[in-house]
């Protein structure tokens, strides 16, 4: 099954496909989730407005997680099978990832500040996520710091496995240590406890930050696919 | 015109509201036209390589018989 994506060029052929309708799908959910989160739901009886910072910190902060497991399963492929895309879908995830985790860092300081009367706290929430911005930038990091791709591409998945260990500490660091986050009210047993006229936008925009995750992800594989053969026509034409 | 101030205004909490929504903005637009850069310079230097590559055969290996 995994070998049939190992063609580039069967990979290009799928990801041309793709790109427009996740592009589209995300554009339109991402309008409709603006709207509803923005202007057609209500202003929360405690927090007020401050809870439509909810419908962007949320998705960026579910996708910063959903990226970096996507990370990891491919530079574990990459390891394992020696897949020929995995390690550049790896790599190309690490940037959209790192922006995800910038995105959820700042939205929430910025909520923070007037539900918390704090930017910032060294709970085991937040710095756990900050971590997952330095797991970023240091898979990004271990790309640049070697001559030879193959060695780099080792290095970066070898990281990319070890920082797993973070994603169910960021999950459940509200139920294992006292912490001024709330706990899960979408994602736990027993369903979402968040009201419909919030978890539709919520949902929504979810959505869009998931088809722009693959939108990009796709166009970023298709640059990296297309560097590779550019150093490699320039290696030969340097050769000859 | 009260109805958008009030909008805007975001029951006194814009100064946390739109700058969320504004870094969410930045961020990923501008990683998006960045890749977007990215790609386009590569494919058009492959493209333009891969132009030259025939050429270079050709010449190397002289006239057709």
């Amino acid at each position: 099954m995994l070998h049939r994506f190992a063609n580039p060029a069967r990979f290009l052929r799928i990801a041309r496909w793709v790109v427009p309708w996740s592009a589209s799908l995300g554009l339109v959910s991402g309008a409709a989730g603006l709207y509803l989160g923005l202007a057609g739901s209500p202003a929360d009886y405690q927090q007020g407005d401050t809870v439509r910072i909810m419908y962007v910190h949320v998705p960026a902060a579910w996708m910063a997680l959903a990226a970096y497991a996507t990370m990891a399963l491919a530079s574990a492929v990459a390891l394992i099978w020696k897949h020929p895309l995995a390690d550049l879908i790896a790599k190309s995830t690490a940037p959209i990832g790192a922006t995800f985790t910038a995105i959820a860092l700042i939205t929430g300081a910025l909520w923070g500040q007037p539900t918390w009367g704090t930017w910032w706290v060294w709970d085991a929430r937040l710095t756990s996520v900050l971590i997952l911005l330095f797991l970023y930038v240091g898979y990004l990091a271990l790309w640049n710091a070697f001559d030879d791709p193959t060695r780099a591409a080792r290095a970066a998945a070898v990281l990319a496995l070890v920082g797993v260990v973070n994603l169910p500490i960021i999950k459940f660091s509200v139920d294992w240590w006292n912490t001024l986050h709330q706990p899960a009210s979408v994602l736990k047993i027993g369903g979402p406890t968040i009201h419909p006229a919030m978890l539709t936008p919520l949902l929504l925009m979810a959505l869009a930050f998931l088809c722009y995750f693959i939108t990009l992800l796709l166009l970023r594989v298709r640059g990296e696919l297309a560097a590779r053969k550019l150093r490699a026509l320039q290696a030969a034409r340097a050769e000859g | 015109m009260d109805g958008i101030v009030g909008f805007l205004s975001m029951g006194g909490y814009w100064p946390f509201v739109w700058p969320a929504y504004g870094a969410a903005a930045l961020g990923l637009g501008g990683l998006l036209a960045l890749s977007i850069r990215w790609l386009r310079a590569n494919e058009a230097a492959l493209a333009r390589l891969e132009r030259e590559r025939p050429r270079r055969s050709v010449a190397r290996s002289g006239p057709a018989p």
